[in-house]
Formats: structure tokens, C-alpha cells, sequence
């Protein structure tokens, strides 16, 4: 029962495809809103469970397609094995950054986070020899699942879905676990969870490298999939983008992050028709969304959807 | 489960009657351009074009009694959005074929797309790894940078000069223009006595000029897009270099000549001749096309620029190719444009063939110098 909200959304995900196999917004944006999922439940974990800001979560997203991209494309690795070395290397990153940086709070955490996204970002322009330089990489080979090359748009939908829905349910069993529960701790009063016996530094630490490996997983997949790479999908806008997604949909509820995410992706989407207004219509949009339902989409219209079933008469 | 057979019977039946009734749709141009950003200058008289034309030709009947419909995203410059505007055009959109990408950096991130979703494409950037290795479905109309260099390498070699300093920026266009200008130096007896390199968004390079003063380089070549070669040129005045400057076809706009002021007398690039076209000979069979071009531009937007005759070129190129193939099947307008033989347009004559998807030579090219803040063909 604790899943079936986890059920619901698996059958929808899974029905889609069947019933519209040829339509754009669900072969191709509907890829792209699994992957912002990845990433926007990822970032939830650390911002909406623990209450840490980041600003440099792109950063994470941007070494995880390029360790993928240049692994495969220069090196000729096996595609898995460079998913999983970009996993270990920015897992160690993460680690080796959680314990000074989340030492700081509020603004100044912001400002650590958003200057590590912006040195990764300048390294990316930068080590042209590697990384291609402000143009990118192109060619990356296709995913090869032990043997078949994920190519087209249904099976990448597949394998995409395949691991949102890993994710949304790793992250729905973490926020019920022990840790899950410290984190909540740690967000409500840092002392009041020291008190009760909490290592702090150590719960954090533990949400960041987490938070962080979702974000190099959804890179990986991104670069395959798009076959390309270049500095602009991993760029300050993109960390503050997911931030958004987060708080859209609704911070410390792992749907809510997953509903951020699929909105602000059909968003973009719909909005491009409207060529110079996109981004009016846009900002405006968030500003309606913020003021009207400041807990966010999901958990403001879930909250919403309860008080109307409540008013309903029921029979004595 | 008799619902779901009528429903499946009524689901065929509306999809060929869509098939059937294809015949009066119109056909869908997509375009992917650069309209806002740093590169704006490019995609800007680009757009103006193809819609332009595009009315025009709607206005004239469209093509095989089919009208026009031009379907366009602005990429901003944004190599990772020019991916997902193809994706759409090609998908969602459904287009024929696609007439865009602006910019090198552009381009090469959507032909993996192209060449896997198989759909006629015709570039209009400049470098000229976009046609070389041969790409099935890639084409493009403007000259490469390796013709520019090869134009300028050529005018050096008739006033006599060898020793030459190189200094370019950071982007596609200014990296392929370099290996370029590396490459062809052999050849035309050219020794590299320095090369020097900016950011495109510098905003001053006397630094890499003072380097290059005190080299023994008796000309200086710099190959850049947007206003970095004119902070060059306007350095390279300010620092009382006197040595001759070539400038590449990136510049061939009069915003170059309004930013460098002073400092552009006598900077010679080359050009395609649409910037000149009032001084060719009347005999050139270019020269109706490009006046035809100029003047119905001008009428409408101000001052032309080449990078709107590339538009011009790759659109008439494209409906030539549609008329030929005598409809929209795309591996028989692929075929057509590849057979296109001696299209005029503005950039020159179009001469397509299964090694070659630009089709122009380096004749195409006009060596022009700026004088008076205009151009003048040199002789």
C-alpha cells in the first residue's frame, strides 16, 4: 500500500508508449522529462529531505554524459563501463566535497555549490583536447546493454523509463528508511538531530554523494541518447532549472519532484511556438504557480484533490 | 472487442485517407537558425530570407501546386537546443526537409540526428568538415573555409608575400579556419611565422598583436566571425601595424565595416560577389540574380549581407530539387539536389555531385578590399 502511489505511476509510464507509440511528446519529450525526473528526484533527496540548497547540480549531470561521451567516443570503452567509471569519479567528487562544503548554510552553501558548478563548467569549454571545447562532442556510439545497442526513440523511452522508475522507487524506500528519517531530522533543527544522536555530517555527506550519483546516472543516459554533448546542457541555467523542477513540483515529496520535472519539460515544449514571448509566458507561469500553490504543483493540487473529497456528502 | 475492431477499421481508414489527401498539403520547409544571440548577425538576414521567398513563392502558386510552409526554431546559438529543434522539426512537425543551422557548431551537432532519420539537409555554415567527409543527407551552400584561405593564400602569392602571421578566435568557424590556413600553407609556399589565438569574447588583443609585431611577418591573416576581427582590426591601427590584413568571408558584412570604422581601409577578405555586385562586368550571368536578390532584400530590411544569400541559395536549391523530383519523397529530393548543375545563385554556380554536396569552386569567391567603407573587387 505504501507503493501505490510507485504502482500507479509504473502503469501509466508503462501504458503510454502502447496507446501513442508514434507521438513526439511521448517518444521523445516524454525521454527527456525521465531523465529531468532522475535528476529532479535526485536533487529532492538533498534539498527537500535534508534542506540543503544546491546550485551546481548540473555540474554532476554534465561529468557523468562526459565521462560516458569521452570514455566511449575517444577510448572506444564498453559503454557500461564507462557509466560506471563516471559514477566512481564523481561519487568521489561528491565525497570528497560533501564535508566541507555542507558545513555551510543557506546563502553561503548556495554559493559553494553554484562556484563548483561553474569550475566544472569552465573546465568543460576549456580542456578542448578532451572535452571538445564550447562546440562539444558529437558521435557518441550508442548505449550497449550487454550486447544490444539502445537506438530509436521507443527503446530509448524503455530504457530510460526503466531507470526513472529504479530511481522514484530507490528514493520512496530511502525517505521511509533510517535515513531518510535523519535527514527529515537534520532539515527540522541540525542541534535538535545532533541531540537525538545523529552524526550529521555523516547523514549529509551520504544524501549528497546519493544525490549526486542519480544526477551522473541521468548524464550517462544523456549523452547516449543524444548523441551528442556540449558544455551548454551542463551551464548554470540548466543547476537552476532543476532547482525549479524541485520547488515547482513540491519539495520533500519524491512525486512532487518527479511532477516538477515532467511539467517544466512539456512547458518548454508547448511553449516554443510562442517564439519571443516563450520565456514572458514562462516566468509568468511560475510566478502564478508560486503564489497560488507555494507548496508546489503536486502537493498543493494532491491537498487540494483531499479537501474537495472530504466536502463530498457521503451517505450516513 | 467488436469496439476495438471498429475502432482499429476507423483508425486505417482516416490514415489513408490522410495518405491520399497529402497530395494538397502543403510542403513543409523546417529551419533551424540563429536568430537571437552572438551569432544573430547570420540568422538574422538568413530568416528574413526564407520568408521572404517563401511568401513570394506562395504568392507565385507554390511548388507543383503545393503551397509553401516554413516551420522555424531559433536555437540562440545553443548547439544542445539545435539538437532537440531538429528532433521536433523531424518528428512532431513532420517537415520535408530542413534548410538551417547557421552556425558549424550547429550543424554538426544535428547530423548524426539527420543522417539517422534520413531527410534531406541543407546547411548553411561554413565549414567545410560539414561536407567532408560526403554525408548521404548533408548538404550546404556556403563557401568553406578552405576556399577563403585558399583565396586569400592565392593573393598573397601574386603580391609576393611568404611570411605571414595567423591569429584566430576560439569558435568552430575560427578552429576549422585555422587548420585550414595550417593545412594549405605547404602548398602555396606560405611559412606560419606566428599564430596567435583569442577568445571570441575578448574584448581586447594587442596583447597577441604586439607578439605578432615583433615577428618577422610581412602580412597578417586573421579568421574570425562577429566583432572580435574587428577589435582586431581596430588593434592592429591603434598599435601602428602597417602590415597588409586579410580578414575571411566571416566579416563580409557592413556591420564589420561600422564596427572597425578607420581601422577597415584596405583590409582585404574574400567575398562572394553579392557585396559587389553592382561592379561586375555585365556579361556575368551572376549578376541579374544577385541584383534581383539584393534589391528585393534591401527594399524590405536594409542593407544586404551574404549570409542571407546563403539562405536564398539553399531554399531555391531545395524547391528546384522538390520540382525535379515532382514531389516531396525524400530519398528522390535527396537524389535531386545532389544532381543540382549549374544553379546561379548568389554565392556563385552550383555544380552538386555525389563527392561534392556544396558544388561551388573557389571562382566563387571575389578578393575584395574595403575602401572608402564600401567594397571594391581587386583586380
Amino acid at each position: 500500500m505504501r507503493l501505490a502511489g510507485f504502482y500507479v505511476f509504473a502503469a501509466v509510464v508503462a501504458l503510454l508508449p502502447v496507446l501513442f507509440p508514434t507521438n513526439y511528446f511521448v517518444t521523445v519529450v516524454g525521454a527527456s522529462a525521465g531523465l529531468h525526473v532522475i535528476l529532479a528526484v535526485g536533487l529532492n533527496l538533498l534539498m527537500g529531505y535534508a534542506g540543503q540548497i544546491s546550485l551546481g547540480h548540473a555540474a554532476f549531470f554534465g561529468m557523468g554524459a562526459y565521462a560516458s561521451a569521452i570514455l566511449t567516443t575517444r577510448f572506444g570503452w564498453y559503454s557500461l563501463l564507462a557509466l560506471a567509471t563516471g559514477l566512481l569519479v564523481a561519487g568521489t567528487v561528491a565525497w570528497l566535497l560533501a564535508r566541507p562544503i555542507l558545513r555551510l548554510r543557506g546563502h553561503y552553501l548556495a554559493m559553494a555549490t553554484l562556484g563548483f558548478g561553474i569550475i566544472v563548467h569552465v573546465v568543460m569549454v576549456q580542456a578542448t583536447r578532451w572535452t571538445g571545447g564550447p562546440d562539444g562532442l558529437a558521435g557518441v556510439p550508442p548505449l550497449n546493454l550487454l550486447g544490444w545497442a539502445v537506438e530509436g526513440d521507443l527503446p530509448w523511452y524503455g530504457v530510460i523509463m526503466a531507470a526513472m522508475l529504479l530511481t522514484v522507487w530507490l528514493s520512496l524506500n530511502l525517505v521511509d528508511s533510517q535515513v531518510g528519517r535523519a535527514l527529515r531530522a537534520v532539515h527540522g533543527s541540525e542541534f535538535a538531530a545532533q541531540m537525538m544522536g545523529i552524526d550529521i555530517g555523516r547523514a549529509k555527506t551520504q544524501v549528497f554523494v546519493v544525490s549526486a550519483l542519480f544526477a551522473t546516472f541521468a548524464g550517462s543516459l544523456f549523452a547516449h541518447q543524444q548523441a551528442f554533448v556540449s558544455p551548454d546542457s551542463f551551464n548554470l541555467i540548466v543547476s537552476v532549472e532543476l532547482v525549479t523542477m524541485v520547488v515547482l513540483g513540491g519539495m520533500a515529496s519524491t512525486f512532487g519532484a518527479a511532477c516538477g520535472a515532467i511539467a517544466l519539460t512539456l512547458l518548454n515544449e508547448w511553449l516554443v511556438v510562442f517564439e519571443d514571448y516563450e520565456m514572458l509566458i514562462h516566468g509568468a507561469l511560475l510566478m502564478v504557480v508560486m503564489i497560488f500553490l507555494p507548496q508546489g504543483l503536486f502537493v498543493g493540487l494532491s491537498q487540494g484533490a483531499r479537501r474537495l473529497w472530504a466536502m463530498v456528502p457521503r451517505k450516513p | 472487442m467488436k469496439n476495438l475492431w471498429q475502432t482499429t477499421l476507423a483508425a486505417v481508414l482516416l490514415c489513408a485517407s490522410v495518405s491520399w489527401a497529402s497530395a494538397a498539403e502543403p510542403i513543409k520547409i523546417g529551419s533551424v537558425l540563429t536568430v537571437t544571440g552572438p551569432a544573430s548577425f547570420l540568422g538574422d538576414p538568413e530568416l528574413k530570407t526564407l520568408q521572404m521567398y517563401v511568401e513570394d513563392l506562395n504568392a507565385k502558386g507554390g511548388v507543383k501546386g503545393r503551397k509553401l510552409e516554413l516551420i522555424h526554431y531559433d536555437t540562440g546559438g545553443n548547439a544542445k537546443d539545435a539538437v532537440n529543434f531538429v528532433k521536433r522539426l523531424i518528428k512532431n512537425d513532420n517537415v520535408d526537409l530542413i534548410v538551417g543551422g547557421t552556425t558549424t557548431g550547429d550543424t554538426l551537432a544535428v547530423i548524426p540526428d539527420v543522417e539517422k532519420e534520413g531527410i534531406p539537409f541543407i546547411s548553411l555554415a561554413g565549414a567545410v568538415e560539414i561536407i567532408e567527409p560526403v554525408k548521404k543527407w548533408v548538404f550546404k551552400t556556403p563557401h568553406t573555409d578552405r576556399m577563403a584561405v585558399a583565396k586569400i593564400y592565392e593573393d598573397l602569392r601574386k603580391r609576393g608575400l611568404t611570411k605571414v602571421a595567423i591569429i584566430t578566435g576560439d569558435g568552430g568557424f575560427d578552429k576549422s579556419g585555422r587548420e585550414q590556413l595550417l593545412k594549405l600553407a605547404p602548398q602555396y609556399g606560405v611559412t606560419l611565422v606566428a599564430d596567435e589565438s583569442y577568445g571570441n569574447k575578448d574584448t581586447d588583443m594587442t596583447a597577441q598583436l604586439t607578439k605578432i609585431r615583433s615577428s618577422d611577418a610581412q602580412a597578417i591573416i586573421n579568421f574570425g566571425l562577429g566583432q572580435a576581427p574587428a577589435i582586431v582590426t581596430k588593434n592592429i591601427k591603434q598599435l601602428g601595424i602597417t602590415l597588409p590584413l586579410y580578414q575571411s568571408h566571416g566579416v563580409a558584412s557592413k556591420t564589420f565595416i561600422d564596427l572597425a570604422g578607420d581601422a577597415a581601409e584596405g583590409v582585404r577578405l574574400p567575398a562572394a560577389a553579392l557585396v559587389v555586385a553592382e561592379q561586375l562586368p555585365d556579361a556575368d550571368p551572376q549578376k541579374p540574380v544577385l541584383l534581383a536578390y539584393k534589391n528585393k532584400y534591401e527594399a524590405k530590411h536594409g542593407p544586404v549581407s551574404t549570409f542571407g544569400g546563403h539562405a536564398y541559395d539553399g531554399l531555391m536549391i531545395a524547391v528546384a530539387a522538390i520540382q525535379r523530383a515532382g514531389g516531396t519523397d525524400k530519398a528522390k529530393v535527396r537524389d535531386e539536389i545532389e544532381k543540382t548543375q549549374g544553379f546561379i545563385g548568389t554565392g556563385g554556380v552550383f555544380n552538386m555531385t555525389p563527392q561534392d554536396h556544396m558544388g561551388l569552386t573557389v571562382d566563387a569567391f571575389k578578393l575584395v578590399e574595403i575602401r572608402n567603407g564600401s567594397w571594391k573587387i581587386v583586380q
